[in-house]
């Protein structure tokens, strides 16, 4: 009965919209891990911006306005954590922290000021980002039902996939803060500036995990409700650490976290206990890492032969 | 004491200032009654008894919280499990409470040894994960946290739930287990002496033993470390599991002092305040209990404020972050940090000079 549960189109439709925010913040967390900066801070600019979505979308009653300003105010707090690792020499993890701690808190005092509760945001009339039915794929049988019929930002998650990964492979850009990434010094010593470079890779991871944000509040739920990223800026960072911080090997990553996560919304309906089910997920993340990691290793002691 | 302590207290001081008046600035834009509520912040703690008690009892999970991660992170070994550790001693400590009958001193002893015991493993999963596969601490860390947090959702509403309660807690706590009140008209528990014993122990282990020793020469230089013949690996896994000992410790004393039931079906936030304090306390167990001081009563006086004012308690929320920022930005300050040790040299050599 699973089984067959899972197989269904209608459980790899939903498993595609469960990936969406988490590819989004993976993609986001493959470029900064690519320019040598781990972004911890994804949570909470999930966080954040999931909140700006809501508000601005409401203010300028439209969508796509709404998303444009939340995917500046997204750069922004990439920025804000670039400027603190970059020119005040703070630790990266800590620094991401402290964003997260600030997350927690600002956006229960905005949600307060701006909608008088604290809990959910009902009270703003925001905008959503629709869903829309794909003409001559909607009629494919199996296809159709998995991919027709999702939000626009699934499709532009999935389109950013190959965007994110022609860009760090094939733009001269992507050259440069690979080679940072990869050694500072030789990167520095050919003339590339590696701060300009990291302040470049972090706004746009913070503009990608924006994207992210705003489908959590508008689109996968149609309000914010506070702690809605509910840990998907981490599990983002194992899905890209495990994806080896490519674009591909990331999106494959979040479909599996999208799928554990959609099978336990499946389970929870049946006999199983869903608190079990729900640890799918990161028993997923830790076995994979643990598994990924551990080939790699592999590969590098025999290349290296010791 | 040398100009770079010196330096330390100094921009310790004028970040946590700088942070207070970020928070004011925001109180002043959000409320309406900003100077009432600033005063309840700053001096609510201390209006009563009572209320002074709540800072006591919430500085005590705080010391344990923050000596374990110091001493987890003094492996320069970003661990954030110890969030995870807390919880599931709370759970543990409340499975063996429920489960044994021991004789009144002993009981709570061992409960909380074992609440120990539990939550050692959860922070030594990622270092041996770290240590056979070489993946990352910090995400296989984070993962442990949800693990436990759904674990315990389990076995709490399957295994320990008390059907006659109306929410989803679990059984009491016998009477022989909980830690017993010290002083009346509060709720400060027997705990506040455990914890501070542990923070001179916590001291003692990282500053006046071999083992203490190696391992802040592991945190600093792995390499040399490696070189000079310290067993890192060895060294990284006690400082893990000695760590998430302590999370683990911390959980039980807080349930079986605060809770007496295991009501915790979300995470609750220590491992995080952890890491504020052993920012404030940098890495020093001994620290760790004024800095968790300092913790407590910013949070109690801003529930104080929430209550009689308009302003929420997540204030402080931010503010704790903003510490965090403006503590740990090495840049911050570092003109004046250059002037202070010019100072200081020319000031010896002046002294050498006129000998």
């Amino acid at each position: 009965m699973i089984v067959d549960a899972i197989l269904s189109p209608e459980f790899l439709n939903a498993a595609l919209r469960a990936t969406t925010p988490i590819l989004f913040a993976a993609l986001a967390s493959a470029i900064a891990a690519k320019s040598g900066v781990i972004n911890m801070a994804l949570e909470g600019i999930l966080l954040f911006t999931a909140l700006f979505g809501v508000i601005f979308s409401s203010a300028f009653q439209s969508a796509w306005l709404g998303l444009l300003v939340t995917m500046v105010m997204g750069g922004l707090i990439g920025f804000l954590l670039a400027f603190f690792v970059l020119r005040l020499k703070t630790d990266a993890i800590l620094a991401a922290i402290a964003i997260n701690l600030i997350a927690d808190g600002a956006t229960i005092l905005i949600l307060l000021a701006v909608s008088g509760d604290r809990g959910i945001s009902s009270s703003i009339n925001s905008i959503i980002i629709p869903r829309i039915t794909l003409p001559i794929i909607e009629n494919i049988p199996f296809i159709g039902a998995v991919l027709s019929n999702q939000n626009i930002l699934t499709y532009v998650s999935l389109i950013m996939v190959v965007l994110v990964h022609i860009f760090l492979y094939k733009t001269p850009l992507g050259l440069q803060i690979r080679a940072v990434g990869e050694n500072k010094d030789a990167a520095e010593s050919v003339g590339i500036s590696s701060d300009k470079i990291r302040y470049i890779s972090l706004t746009i991871s913070g503009v990608l995990a924006s994207m992210g944000g705003f489908f959590l509040s508008g689109g996968y739920m149609t309000r914010f409700t506070t702690g809605m990223s509910a840990g998907r800026g981490f599990i983002a960072l194992a899905a890209s650490a495990m994806g080896g911080n490519t674009p591909i090997g990331s999106f494959l990553v979040s479909l599996l976290f999208g799928g554990a996560q959609a099978i336990s919304n499946i389970l929870q309906l049946g006999t199983l206990p869903h608190e079990l089910v729900q640890m799918l997920p990161y028993a997923t993340t830790l076995i994979g890492l643990g598994l990924y990691s551990y080939s790699k290793m592999k590969k590098r002691q025999r290349l290296t032969g010791k | 004491m040398n100009s770079n302590t010196k330096f330390n207290i100094l921009r310790t001081g004028l970040s946590i200032s700088i942070a207070l008046l970020i928070s004011f600035g925001i109180i002043f834009l959000t409320s309406k009654e900003p100077v009432n509520a600033i005063v309840q912040l700053l001096t609510g703690p201390l209006q009563s008894q009572r209320r002074f008690g709540n800072v006591i009892e919430a500085m005590i999970p705080l010391i344990f919280t923050g000596v374990g991660v110091s001493i987890m992170f003094a492996a320069n070994e970003i661990n954030l499990a110890g969030e995870g550790a807390f919880h599931l001693g709370g759970l543990v400590a409340t499975y063996f409470a429920l489960n044994t009958t021991l004789a009144a001193g002993i009981s709570p002893i061992m409960t909380i040894l074992i609440a120990g015991i539990a939550g050692a493993i959860v922070t030594l999963i990622p270092a041996i994960l770290k240590i056979k596969t070489e993946s990352d601490v910090l995400v296989s860390s984070l993962m442990m946290n949800y693990l436990v947090l759904y674990f315990a959702n389990y076995i709490l509403s399957n295994i320990l739930r008390d059907p006659k309660a109306g929410a989803v807690v679990s059984f009491a706590v016998p009477s022989v287990t909980q830690l017993s009140t010290i002083m009346p008209g509060t709720r400060i528990h027997i705990g506040l002496f455990l914890a501070l014993i542990v923070a001179i122990l916590g001291y003692i282990f990282m500053f006046k033993t071999k083992i203490g020793y190696e391992l802040r020469i592991t945190g600093e230089n792995r390499q040399f470390a490696r070189y000079s013949g310290i067993n890192v690996v060895k060294i990284t896994l006690i400082s893990q599991l000695l760590g998430g000992f302590i999370f683990g410790v911390g959980g039980g004393v807080e349930l079986l002092g605060m809770y007496n039931r295991f009501t915790w079906t979300s995470l609750l936030g220590y491992g995080w305040d952890a890491i504020i304090i052993t920012t404030l306390a940098k890495k020093n167990p001994i620290h760790v209990p004024f800095a968790a001081f300092f913790l407590a009563y910013l949070r109690t006086g801003a529930s104080i404020m929430a209550r009689s004012t308009d302003v929420a308690t997540e204030l402080v929320t931010i503010t704790q972050g903003l510490i965090i920022l403006l503590v740990v930005a090495e840049q911050f300050l570092s003109k004046y940090k250059h002037k202070m040790i010019a100072k200081e040299a020319k000031a010896t050599l002046g002294e050498k000079e006129g000998e």
